[in-house]
């Protein structure tokens, strides 16, 4: 609640600076406008908004989804076979030396204007910290764990992928949280940057071309529709991410 | 009282191990070798000496547990000829319980492993053995939850819930209070009576208290020594019985004489001396 209060008390700090600067400076609206006009804009466009909103949600959930998903298999394929590790990882590293968004204009050549390349964009960028991050947790148990499995082992041994299910995956689910954080920070990005470089919707087409005709409070209405979306999602992710890993000490403290 | 149902491992006899010409090096340094030892059955032998002379590695050995970098020779044998894995329960000197399981299913942990569910029978058993270890209440509770001291009791309670005719146990007190250290050594006793148990452990008292034999690991080259006859008292011995003071005062004496690590002090400075 106090905190709620905070956010709120920041939020208009903000929007009052934000709204001296343009008395103060008397900057004109196309290339500043207030606050004010840019909630002008937001109702009067919504239905033009709305829409390009709703494209890019579907880019970044749906890119989300598929990145986390990738990256959460490759970080268990990554654990369970050696030789994969030798001939992978290398391969992952020396991947992140690529600037990603060079890539957006091949993106669009091969998966085309609409909702594919996008998607995409975003699984690229989110694929590598998911990976990491799960690869990591999985990785870094407490070697007494491992020995305390092993002595329980029957005469037989243990049943396949028992450590995993029963130990490893628990144990790593708070760095694949730290991964699927961050992943939820970057996606809207990649969403963004798969628009500007070639789509016909979305809230990144709809700011370029408001920004082309010198729509600025219409841009600006736009970038503040993508930022509650992207705040809401990572909230989301957050809240769900902490029920599951409820144990965590740290939890407490937040 | 319901110790009867815990004093015996049910379906498995307990076992005599034998451990013959045990040895362990590191890169070449020689940590021991040649060391021999036999626990009896349904006796508790305690594993005493200095920090560092490689008790936690000879117990490894036996529960055949890897050592990182080591090589290690000797073979391991129980007494009916049938091979040890699958017959160990492994308390070590941290509790291990995984935090993100409640308190019963931390016990049950080597269930879930084996065959992934649990049956309400194996709940009934678990929860019966957490009222033995006096924290029948705190089964829903996380690990998070409890004390320093009734972790321990609940790493207990999951060895006895392996009910493994060899136990062996690392220094599974050290960590605690004088008190608390005090009794659940009298609730170990109670509830692996009847069982081979290797208790390592640095403290003679502890070791007078609960072993039927002691035996030493010390010295340079490390060597591993009978302490003879203790005290005709039954286990848990109180420390106050006669001879315990006494004995406990030449144990202790014994295994300071031949610490390596003090050798080593000695050593260098000496060195700097010269
Ligand atoms: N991975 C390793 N590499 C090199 N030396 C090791 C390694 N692990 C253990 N040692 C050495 O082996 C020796 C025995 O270690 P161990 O843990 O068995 O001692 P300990 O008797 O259990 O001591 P403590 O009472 O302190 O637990 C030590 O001298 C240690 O330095
Ligand atoms: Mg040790």
């Amino acid at each position: 609640m106090r905190q709620a209060l905070r956010l709120f008390t920041i939020a208009v700090g903000l929007l009052l600076i934000w709204q001296c600067v343009v008395w103060i400076s008397g900057v004109p609206k196309f290339i500043l406008p207030g606050p004010v006009r840019v909630a002008e804009a937001l109702i009067a466009q919504f239905t033009v908004i709305a829409p390009h909103a709703g494209i890019t949600a579907m880019e970044i959930v749906l890119g989300l989804l598929c990145g986390t998903v990738l990256g959460g298999i490759s970080a268990i394929s990554l654990i369970l076979y050696a030789p994969l590790r030798q001939w992978l990882m290398p391969v992952l590293i020396a991947s992140q030396a690529l600037p990603v968004f060079a890539l957006a204009p091949l993106l669009t050549l091969w998966f085309g204007y609409g909702l594919m390349s996008k998607v995409a964009m975003a699984v690229l960028i989110i694929y590598f910290p998911v990976t990491a991050a799960f690869y990591d947790g999985l990785r870094r148990i407490d070697p007494g764990w491992l020995d305390m499995a092993r002595v329980m082992a029957g005469p037989n041994g243990l049943p396949r992928r028992s450590i995993l299910l029963c130990i490893r995956l628990p144990a790593a689910l708070p760095a694949f949280g730290s991964g699927l954080r961050v992943a939820t920070a970057v996606a809207p990005i990649g969403a963004v940057v798969g628009e500007w470089v070639g789509s016909s919707a979305g809230l990144g087409y709809l700011m370029l071309h408001a920004n082309g005709r010198m729509q600025t409070d219409l841009m600006f209405a736009a970038l503040l529709v993508l930022a509650v979306m992207a705040l809401g999602l990572y909230a989301l992710v957050d809240h769900g991410l902490r029920m599951v890993t409820n144990w965590q000490p740290e939890n407490g403290y937040a | 009282m319901t110790t009867a149902l815990a004093a015996k491992p049910d379906g498995q006899a307990s076992i005599e191990v034998d451990v013959v010409d045990a040895g362990l090096s590191f890169a070449g340094r020689l940590i021991f070798q040649n060391v021999s030892l036999t626990l009896r059955s349904g006796e508790w032998t305690a594993l005493l000496g200095p920090s560092g002379v490689g008790k936690t590695s000879l117990l490894r050995l036996i529960a055949g547990l890897p050592e990182d970098g080591g090589v290690t020779t000797g073979t391991v044998r129980a007494s009916d000829g049938q091979p040890l894995a699958g017959r160990i329960a492994y308390m070590a000197q941290r509790d291990l319980l995984l935090p993100w399981l409640s308190i019963i299913d931390n016990v049950l942990i080597g269930h879930r492993l084996r065959h992934y569910r649990t049956g309400v029978e194996d709940r009934q058993k678990a929860l019966h053995l957490l009222d033995q270890v006096g924290l029948a209440v705190r089964a829903q509770d996380r690990p998070a939850a409890l004390s320093g001291g009734m972790r321990q009791r609940v790493a207990l309670a999951r060895t006895l819930m392996e009910d493994r005719p060899l136990v062996l146990m690392d220094e599974p007190f050290s960590a605690l209070d004088a008190v608390t250290r005090f009794r659940l050594q009298e609730t170990a006793a109670r509830l692996l009576s009847g069982r081979t148990v290797l208790l390592v452990t640095h403290d003679p008292s502890e070791a007078l208290r609960l072993a039927d034999r002691i035996a030493l690991l010390a010295g340079a080259p490390v060597q591993l020594t009978d302490a003879g006859r203790l005290p005709d008292v039954a286990t848990p011995r109180p420390l106050d019985a006669p001879g315990m003071a006494e004995r406990a005062a030449g144990l202790l004496q014994q295994l300071a004489l031949q610490d390596a690590t003090s050798q080593d002090i000695r050593a260098s400075a000496e060195m700097g001396l010269a």
